[in-house]
């Protein structure tokens, strides 16, 4: 006798958990399936050396969505808020970004990205208030559609004649010319310019970089935080909130395939052969794990599959865990700063570079890098005394021309090593243990297809209507009773939860005009 | 001192409709060129015996029809004849012919992948469906999105209407279309590196992108939207070159009772009051009048032109932000005979056709990071033709003009200025490249004309020798081309006017941006309209 | 094949400019054109030739195909009175094969292909995600589990899209496949004379399998003429010794070989749609609005709804909720002046606008009737309605104008009872 659900979420990620959540909440027999032994999906903290744990993707919080904490009621604990972000300079002098101010550059510089950031987090609140919705469909007679539609035009025409000539410039430009426009210094360029590229496969240069810059900025205004016991803790707290609110969350329990009968889903299936039942199947999987593994493409029609196979979904960064013996020493780093992010993009033509072997499937010669010491504000990362190191580097592609299981990632890791020892001179000497996770390991460990961190590409093509692809953005697929809700899904990746609480909303709304 | 109703700057193809439809209008026009010779970058120059180069623009699809039909361009000399196919060489010795007949066509691509025929029916009408689109806007002023004037509501109200028409998927696939690269949009139908690469030079002509940048699939459109004789996306040979085209514009602006004046290059748009009054030459005179009409760039006209204090400092500002990238130069090439390519068919068709030598993505984009790298190309993509094979008027009988269009090319060398050497060096990159292919291709060069942005900035005027004046991204075109709310040919000073390729639809020889103007002009001025509708597409 | 003709793989590993590879100018001669130019030949065309007269021919899918080859007329009543022989060459086909080639034929098309067992051949439309028809086709079901796709246009890249998740293979066969359709009264008494055992128990839509001088003939009872008639497969080093074999045997049964008018006449008696005509292949629409579904085309009978999925379901049971746009029509016209290219109304007079079009037309001899299929508007159309057609037509310079009354039928306007008995009688 299987059992049967209201509902399956496919995955206990952050979004997964946070859909999961919602739907118990409104009374549904909801069943979460984790493939892994450990809830979270890509947030999640475990030991990588012996003593040393860390949050293994994502590392810093920063994208929560407010709506998603108070709807669940959790509140995140934060080892640290409102980190400073910190350009590292070679020769000391570095950047220091911190909130709206900037410090480290000239006086033009500052005021121009006090103006700068003004308008900027102006575009992301414009942005966020459609991040935490469906996106509407287009050409549909649905009042809701057409309501949708007329916000966003509202609030793009409530800017002001002025800024909304300039939202509708910048929002397919690129951030290296609104950087050279605007800034006079390198470090601050190079550091913006990273921030805008993230775990995306665009250089500066690329057009619809601002908008990915406006992206990360959307739900807090990039405000940064650590959160304690790493981002493990913060879905662990999900998870809590998932089974206090009736779900249940089983671990180890990778599912093997959603079952199909008769044109909708009917549940899924385990690796270990057993079988769950229910007519709403939530996969926080990314899409063409969810389509063409899990469900088979010959339960969907030609066209939506041809359009979920040739989603862009190819990872671009990998990180980086260290457990060193001590805190390396950075010339002109304050102690104090040791906690903050720093980042090493000395500018933006750097940035730029390292993206173009990314094109032809080469890794950066000299990457970029996003870099924490999480013990620094969380000591139960680490042994007594001990730290750990974790960066996110870029640009490591998926699909390595030489394939990432040979020499490359010995010659990475060199490579690596090399750009940080020019910060980090004594790095070297306090390293205890390393991992590194390519987009391969992270494909692997966290069974994200090209373990990209969006889970599809963040690029305009697939943003919003047309995310993860056109006919399917409003996160219910082509076949009755699938829906997807992770970042696959608008309005993207990071820890957000924004994908989860929309998918949720969907379903329930539903069934309620049902 | 006389005042005329109208001054034009610049006898480009732009400025020169412009001037005429403003003098069919009854209008009193006088249009100054800088140089001794008009057309701008649409010119025949003489510049070796009997040869005849179209040394800056080499063919012509873009230039509307309606334009053509309105200023009567056939009595006046313009004749232009289409075209076809286009060739990849390829380093295995292998090439990739494309034939205007639809059958050998398919066979060709069949020869590298049968799906790749297949898909290419399907690549064309979705690409047909985006031309059509636009198309229909090539010949109307971009309506303000942040106006709430009846026009513009009324354009935008047009857009939507036309938008909602295509219905739900093609809505979403015209917006992929409008935000995506070149190489991904091939990729969504194509599998063969070299039939892509083959077809992604369109994405990048004249611009400063890659054929990975988003974008740049409109860059393909921008390539693929004009016709000949309603045949959209075919390319003709203007005969006698490209200057036939400004020639025969400027005389129709002639035959309605205007005045060209070459070797008058404006020095200074002179304002009063907030007025536009007439224009300083550079050789001390100045020319009065209620209209000044700019066919140059839109930096060159107000950064160059005019006093930063006679326009408002955001405006001033959003001037210098915009984008005109130097990213492409040309060989000029007079031949003593035709040179042999042996890999080519003898007799084939494909001789007339577009050449080109980089036969994979990744070269056509490694070309691109050079130019990121403030160098030219080392593996340049290189659009090669011989005009004289279909056009007798170019060259003595047996002997060839050869025109090399080549990306990519930046306007300074890692900030410095080009020296002679550099210019050699780069015109040796595309040597060696041709030469790879035809063995007596060297042996054969007369006489060449190289051409760096640099050059064509201080020839032409263009800034940073931009052929489109001006990035073809999406924050520079529609109502965002040139300036954000002053996409409509107006500027800041009453009577002063855009007419060139900074302006919508941008550049290529398309005299639409003229036309546009032009319509404008008469508007304010409220005379009657003499430029034509929209033939319309059915 | 020589090194020179070798053709590369558009997927092979090009090195790049920069490794300096030594070209190819180096060691070979001037090429010849890697593609044959201009039209290609059938394996039938020398015998086409031999038997042509008007030397009228044109382009079918890159070759040569006639209109007609001596009287259009006469090549028209071959067809409905004796044995006319069409040579098919140029569809297009492909081989589908595979364990999964049935499920994925099901998935393709609309119409269940468990139900078509081996040996038999299925009329088929296959759409895309929108309902929308890409084209039609006919599907052999060759033997366990290896089918082979007949179509008037070429499907590579959707056929390939739609084996995503599917272990099939397939294999573009045109050139491989020399076909002939053996179409008429008298078919089966020459194919008889063959000695073909055991044809005449073959039903309509079956298929069977001969030896002919060692090679696999393959007969199907299928064409597009609307009569009694097969369709012969083999391959193209047999093909001249076919057609000679068939022609000696139909001496005297009125044998004639045919072109495209001929075959396009019977084609419209029979009620049968074709591409660019009824509908266009939606890949290939640029307009909205332009291409058709199913439904619109009156092939309701062939779109299973009892079957899970396909491609077009669920816009075709949205369209079957909310209705069809368009409805696809057989009309038979008063008088005699053929209805080519006309509009089509709802009344005789005061017309604000038209309803629909004809899209194929002429005056049958056979049914002595002047036909035509047209597409209307929905609600229009309705067996048994009457609407007007506006037709044009010259005579000595001058041009004409008539409205006609036009009745719609819901039969073919030819469907003899030889066209499915079983065994055929020796006409």
């Amino acid at each position: 006798m299987t059992e049967r659900f209201d509902a399956i979420v496919i995955g206990a990620g952050h979004n997964g958990l946070v859909c999961a959540t919602l739907l118990a909440k409104a009374r549904k027999r909801v069943l979460v399936l984790e493939a892994n032994e450990q809830v979270g999906g890509a947030a999640v903290t475990r030991d990588f050396a012996e003593g040393f744990s860390v949050s293994t993707c994502a590392h810093l919080l920063y994208q929560l969505q407010p709506a998603v904490s108070k709807e669940l009621g959790i509140e995140p604990r934060l080892a640290a808020n409102d980190l400073a972000t910190i350009a590292l300079d070679t020769s000391g002098q570095h950047v220091r970004l911190a909130g709206d101010d900037v410090s480290g550059v000239g006086g033009a510089d500052r005021t121009s990205y006090r103006e700068f950031r003004k308008r900027m987090t102006r575009f992301a609140d414009l942005l966020n208030g459609h991040l935490n919705a469906a996106p509407p469909r287009l050409g549909t007679s649905d009042r809701k559609d057409i309501f949708k539609l007329a916000k966003l035009g509202f609030d793009i025409r409530r800017l002001g004649r002025e800024e909304m000539q300039e939202f509708l410039r910048l929002i397919g430009m690129n951030i290296y010319d609104e950087l050279d426009e605007r800034f006079e210094s390198d470090l601050l360029k190079g550091a913006l310019a990273l921030d805008a590229v993230l775990g995306t496969h665009l250089g500066p240069r690329s057009p619809n970089t601002l908008m990915t810059y406006l992206y990360r900025l959307a739900g807090n205004h990039g405000r940064l935080s650590v959160p304690e016991g790493g981002m493990g803790d913060l879905t662990g707290m999900l998870a809590q909130a998932a089974r206090t609110a009736g779900a249940t969350v089983r671990v180890a329990k990778p599912v093997r395939r959603i079952v199909v009968n008769n044109g909708r889903v009917t549940g899924v299936e385990t690796e270990d052969g057993e079988s769950f039942e229910s007519l709403t199947v939530i996969s926080n999987a990314d899409p063409k794990r969810t389509v063409l593994e899990l469900v088979g493409a010959r339960h969907v029609e030609t066209g939506f599959a041809q359009r979920i196979n040739r989603l862009r979904a190819s990872g671009n960064a990998a990180k980086l865990h260290l457990a060193l013996e001590g805190l390396p020493a950075i010339k002109g780093l304050e102690d104090a700063d040791y906690g903050q992010r720093l980042v090493i993009a000395p500018d933006e033509h750097y940035v730029e570079r390292a993206f173009n072997p990314a094109k032809y499937g080469e890794y950066s010669p000299e990457p970029v890098a996003e870099i924490t010491f999480p013990s620094v504000h969380d000591p139960s990362l680490a042994p007594d005394g001990k730290h750990v190191l974790s960066a996110t580097l870029q640009y490591t592609p998926y699909s390595l021309r030489s394939g990432w299981d040979g020499g490359a990632r010995t010659a990475f890791l060199e490579r690596v090593m090399k750009t940080l020892a020019l910060y980090m001179p004594d790095l070297e000497g306090q390293i205890v243990a390393r991992e590194l996770l390519t987009p391969v390991d992270i494909e692997r460990e966290f069974h994200i297809t090209g373990g990209h961190w969006h889970h599809v590409e963040l690029s305009l093509d697939q943003f919003m209507f047309v995310r993860p692809v056109s006919g399917a953005a409003q996160y219910a697929m082509p076949l009755d009773g699938l829906y997807l809700c992770g970042a696959g899904t608008h309005p993207g990746g990071g820890v957000s939860g924004a994908p989860g609480r929309n998918a949720a909303r969907t379903i329930l709304s539903r069934e309620k005009s049902r | 001192m006389k005042t005329y109703d109208a001054i034009v700057v610049g006898a480009g193809h732009n400025g020169l409709t412009t001037a005429a439809f403003l003098a069919r209008a009854g209008l009193d026009v006088v249009c100054v060129e800088k140089n001794d010779y008009i057309g701008g970058a649409a010119v025949s120059r003489q510049l070796y015996k009997d040869w005849w180069y179209s040394n800056c623009s080499y063919v012509c699809s873009l230039l509307r029809p309606e334009i053509y039909r309105a200023l009567e361009l056939h009595r006046h000399g313009l004749q232009v004849t289409p075209y076809g196919g286009s060739l990849t060489f390829m380093q295995n010795g292998d090439y990739f012919g494309s034939y205007h007949d639809h059958e050998v066509a398919y066979r060709e691509m069949a020869r590298f992948s049968r799906r790749d025929a297949d898909a290419y029916k399907t690549y064309s009408a979705d690409t047909m469906r985006q031309c059509r689109f636009i198309r229909d806007f090539l010949l109307r002023t971009a309506p303000d999105p942040a106006s709430f004037k009846p026009k513009d509501l009324r354009g935008l109200m047009d857009i939507g209407r036309r938008f909602l028409e295509m219905g739900e998927d093609r809505m979403y696939e015209t917006i992929r279309f409008w935000t995506m690269s070149v190489a991904e949009y091939l990729d969504e139908y194509f599998e063969t590196d070299v039939i892509k690469a083959a077809m992604s030079g369109s994405g990048i002509i004249g611009t400063a992108l890659g054929i990975h940048s988003p974008g740049t699939a409109y860059v393909l459109l921008h390539h693929k939207m004009g016709d000949v004789d309603g045949n959209v996306g075919t390319w003709g040979f203007a005969r006698g070159g490209m200057g036939a085209v400004s020639k025969s514009i400027a005389g129709a602006f002639q035959a309605a009772g205007g005045e060209l004046r070459t070797e008058a290059g404006c020095d200074k748009i002179i304002v009063k009051n907030g007025k536009v009054t007439g224009v300083g030459l550079e050789n001390g005179e100045e020319i009065r009048a209620r209209v000044v009409v700019s066919a140059m760039d839109v930096k060159r006209t107000f950064l160059n032109c005019m006093d930063r204090s006679d326009l408002p400092e955001k405006f001033y500002r959003r001037v210098e932000n915009f984008k005109i990238r130097g990213s492409s130069g040309k060989l000029n090439i007079a031949l003593d005979g035709l040179p042999t390519f042996p890999a080519i068919p003898k007799g084939s068709t494909l001789l007339h056709s577009d050449m080109h030598f980089i036969d994979s993505m990744e070269r056509m984009e490694r070309a691109y990071d050079d130019w990121k790298a403030g160098t030219w190309s080392k593996d340049p993509y290189v659009d090669m033709l011989i005009p004289t094979l279909n056009d007798p008027t170019m060259a003595p009988p047996g002997k060839h003009f050869m025109s090399c269009f080549v990306q990519y090319c930046p306007h300074k060398l890692e900030g410095r200025d080009w020296t002679e050497e550099d210019k050699q060096a780069f015109a040796n990159t595309v040597i060696d490249q041709i030469a790879n292919y035809s063995p007596d291709f060297k042996d054969l060069i007369l006489h060449m004309e190289v051409r760096t942005p640099a050059d064509i900035e201080a020839e032409i005027g263009i800034t940073e020798g931009n052929i489109f004046h001006g990035e073809l991204t999406m924050d520079q075109l529609l109502f965002n081309r040139p300036v954000p709310g002053y996409a409509q040919y107006r500027s800041p000073v009453a009577g002063l006017y855009l007419c060139g390729s900074s302006t919508h639809p941008g550049g290529g020889v398309m005299a639409a941006p003229g036309a546009n103007a032009a319509r404008e002009i008469l508007l304010d001025l409220k005379r009657p309209n003499t430029v034509p509708d929209n033939f319309g597409d059915d | 094949m020589t090194d020179k003709d070798k053709v590369p793989s558009g997927r092979d590993e090009v090195p790049l400019a920069r490794d300096k590879v030594p070209l190819a100018r180096d060691k070979v001669p001037l090429a010849r054109d890697k593609v044959p130019q201009g039209r290609l030949q059938t394996p039938f065309y020398p015998k086409l030739k031999r038997v042509d007269t008007l030397d009228k021919w044109h382009e079918w899918k890159g070759y040569t195909a006639a209109d007609a080859l001596y009287c259009e007329d006469m090549e028209y009543f071959a067809i409905r009175n004796a044995t006319a022989v069409f040579d098919l060459t140029p569809m297009t086909k492909y081989r589908i094969t595979g364990p999964d080639a049935c499920d994925y034929l099901d998935r393709l098309v609309t119409r269940d292909m468990h139900k078509v067992a081996p040996g038999r051949v299925a009329y088929a439309v296959w759409c895309d995600d929108q309902g929308q028809v890409i084209d039609d086709g006919t599907i052999f079901h060759l033997r366990d589990g290896e089918y082979r796709l007949c179509s008037q246009e070429r499907h590579l890249a959707w056929l390939e899209a739609s084996a995503i998740g599917f272990d099939v293979t397939i294999r573009h066969e045109t050139e491989e496949v020399a076909a002939l359709a053996v179409q008429g009264p008298t078919s089966f008494s020459v194919l008889d004379k063959l000695g073909l055992d055991g044809l005449g128990d073959l039903k309509p839509f079956g298929l069977t399998h001969f030896d002919f001088e060692g090679a696999e003939l393959m007969i199907s009872r299928t064409g597009f003429t609307g009569d009694l008639g097969y369709e012969l497969w083999i391959e193209p080093a047999k093909a001249e010794a076919l057609w000679d074999a068939l022609f000696e045997a139909g001496k005297l049964h009125g044998i004639r070989a045919i072109g495209t008018n001929a075959l396009e006449m019977a084609r419209i008696e029979a009620g049968f749609m074709a591409a660019y005509h009824e509908f266009l292949p939606a890949d290939e629409t640029v307009r909205t609005g332009r291409s058709r579904s199913p439904l619109e085309l009156g092939l309701d009978w062939l779109v299973d709804f009892k079957k899970p999925n396909f491609n077009g379901r669920r816009a075709l049971a949205e369209e079957r909720r909310r209705g069809s746009a368009w409805r696809l029509v057989k009309l038979d016209i008063e008088g005699n002046k053929p209805a080519h290219n006309a509009y089509i109304f709802a009344k005789p007079k005061n017309n604000k606008s038209e309803i629909g079009f004809i899209t194929s037309a002429h005056w049958s001899p056979v049914c002595k009737q002047n036909i035509a299929l047209g597409t209307v508007r929905m609600p229009h159309g309705k067996p048994g309605d009457t609407v007007w057609v506006e037709i044009y037509y010259q005579r000595e310079m001058h041009w004409n104008r008539m409205m006609a009354a036009a009745k719609v039928v819901d039969k073919p306007f030819w469907f003899p009872k030889r066209r499915s008995a079983t065994p055929p009688g020796p006409y």
